[in-house]
């Protein structure tokens, strides 16, 4: 949801943003909304990828009712800021899954804000997000989960992996929970780092180039983005489209 | 075909090799045998180009060429091919896949046209099934999950499938069980035993001499060769230990 006024870092969603990019476009644009009846099912793919000096943002709110399930599957590569909020409210038995990948560099700020509300009982809700990032560039996931005090059997869980290609280049990673039912399961695990020198010389020794070499690992690193989309032709379009936004990396 | 001259080399700004003489002649063979610590490993990182590993001084040419100067999949390409001691396990990275743009790879920059995916998927059953390795395993990840014999099998196939003209492989027998040993010496042999090819094994023991006879045996110790022979020069370091010879 938007603010009324312009955030500042102070704002917890805001803290690691590029707020001074925001100025220009402000008032963003309305939240998307998304409502999903029971039962049924809803996929989207989002790939981002403005121009250099674009300056995007797109809050969308999602409600999903009993027994529904959304797919969200996010390529975030565009712009000099490149902001997806994701507001989810999940009623009993429903699924929400999110597939990000944010691929930077120059100096650009892309960031995945999700902020999941399990009101209701036996929801379930998966997150996956890789980040590459080059050169000076910013990579936030801030997820928050929120399981209201009768949402028993919630089960919901983020992975949050990202690798600098350069020393000066940023991930921030930042899982938050409040949790007020005692029968739940919230996984969460971060991991930053970098391309491991010996696989990519075991690679290279093998006759692979060396940006070959890094695409190829790469790929294979954020490939789990994307894995869950039910769709070949929609996978194939997201993953072709991140490969290319890889290359052009290297 | 490969011609070591003097060569000094460091790792971390710790002098390893120390003045390192060697030649290779296409159709031989050359054992590399040393205690922990005599520079083996550092000799095929050193050859293979890794980072890290820097010459301080002396050469390395193969067929002529300036090996020093050529990056790792520029070497792969000229036809040097290094056998790791310990295979580096890549996840979500499948071993045909990568085999198939490495080898498309080294074929463009010897100006072939690439191999298609049928023919490179024979190419690949062929060599797995002369090592004893399931076609399955090759379309997992690089070596995740193998166990220490299957990855130097690995190698061996990854070896077959390059057909390169040099191999310098590194302990390619550490790990290995009796019978794991013959299949990767006769695929050694099956390869590498060819008159415009050679071969560097560089070993601890010599058990897998056995089974891949060498035309020569160099003795390799605080990284230099103190002494060189024929094939009996193994059974000697077996019998009366490295103390005794590099002495």
């Amino acid at each position: 949801m938007n603010a009324l006024t312009l955030p500042t870092r102070k704002d917890e969603a805001w803290r690691y943003s590029d707020v001074d990019a925001v100025a220009h476009i402000w008032p963003t644009p309305p939240a998307e909304t998304i409502d999903v009846a029971a039962g049924e099912a809803v996929t989207r793919l989002i790939l981002q990828q403005a121009g250099a000096e674009a300056v995007v943002v797109q809050d969308y709110a999602i409600t999903l009712a009993p027994g529904a399930r959304c797919d969200f599957f996010v390529l975030n590569t565009g712009g000099k800021l490149g902001r997806i909020a994701i507001d989810v409210t999940l009623h009993e038995g429903a699924h929400f899954e999110l597939g990000g990948a944010i691929l930077g560099g120059g100096a650009q700020t892309l960031e995945i804000v999700t902020t999941l509300r399990h009101v209701e009982p036996n929801a379930t809700s998966n997150q996956t997000v890789r980040s590459v990032l080059a050169g000076r560039a910013t990579g936030n996931y801030l997820g928050k989960v929120m399981v209201a005090r009768d949402a028993q059997k919630t089960d919901a869980s983020q992975s949050v992996k990202a690798m600098l290609l350069d020393r000066t280049a940023t991930a921030n990673a930042k899982p938050e929970l409040e949790i007020f039912a005692d029968d739940v399961k919230c996984a969460h695990g971060a991991a930053i780092g970098e391309l491991d020198q010996q696989g990519l010389f075991y690679l290279m020794s093998r006759g692979l180039p060396p940006a070959e070499a890094k695409a190829l690992m790469l790929r294979a690193f954020i490939a789990g983005a994307f894995e869950a989309v039910a769709d070949d032709a929609e996978r194939e379009q997201i993953e072709t489209a991140a490969i290319a936004a890889l290359e052009k990396m290297l | 075909m490969l011609n070591i001259e003097n060569l000094y080399a460091e790792v971390d700004g710790k002098p390893i090799l120390k003045g390192l003489t060697l030649s290779l002649n296409p159709g031989e063979i050359h054992a590399i045998m040393g205690p922990n610590g005599a520079g083996k490993s550092t000799l095929a990182y050193v050859l293979g180009g890794r980072a890290g590993y820097d010459v301080t001084e002396g050469s390395a040419t193969f067929d002529g060429a300036d090996l020093l100067d050529m990056e790792p999949h520029a070497r792969a390409a000229a036809g040097l091919f290094l056998g790791f001691q310990y295979p580096v396990e890549i996840p979500g990275v499948s071993n045909v896949q990568f085999l198939r743009e490495a080898l498309n790879a080294q074929r463009k920059g010897r100006g072939e046209e690439p191999l298609s995916g049928g023919d490179f998927l024979r190419l690949a059953r062929a060599q797995a099934d002369a090592l004893g390795l399931d076609m399955e395993m090759l379309k997992r990840p690089v070596n995740v999950g193998f166990s220490g014999g299957e990855k130097k099998r690995n190698e061996m196939v990854q070896m077959g499938i390059i057909d390169p003209k040099l191999a310098i492989l590194d302990e390619t027998d550490s790990g290995l069980d009796i019978d794991a040993l013959r299949v990767v010496g006769d695929g050694i042999n099956r390869i590498m035993r060819k008159p415009d090819k050679a071969v560097l094994l560089i070993t601890h023991y010599q058990r897998l001499l056995d089974y891949v006879k060498p035309d020569f045996v160099h003795v390799l110790a605080a990284g230099r060769i103190v002494r060189s022979g024929g094939a009996e020069l193994a059974h000697e370091l077996e019998r009366e230990g490295y103390g005794a010879i590099a002495a």
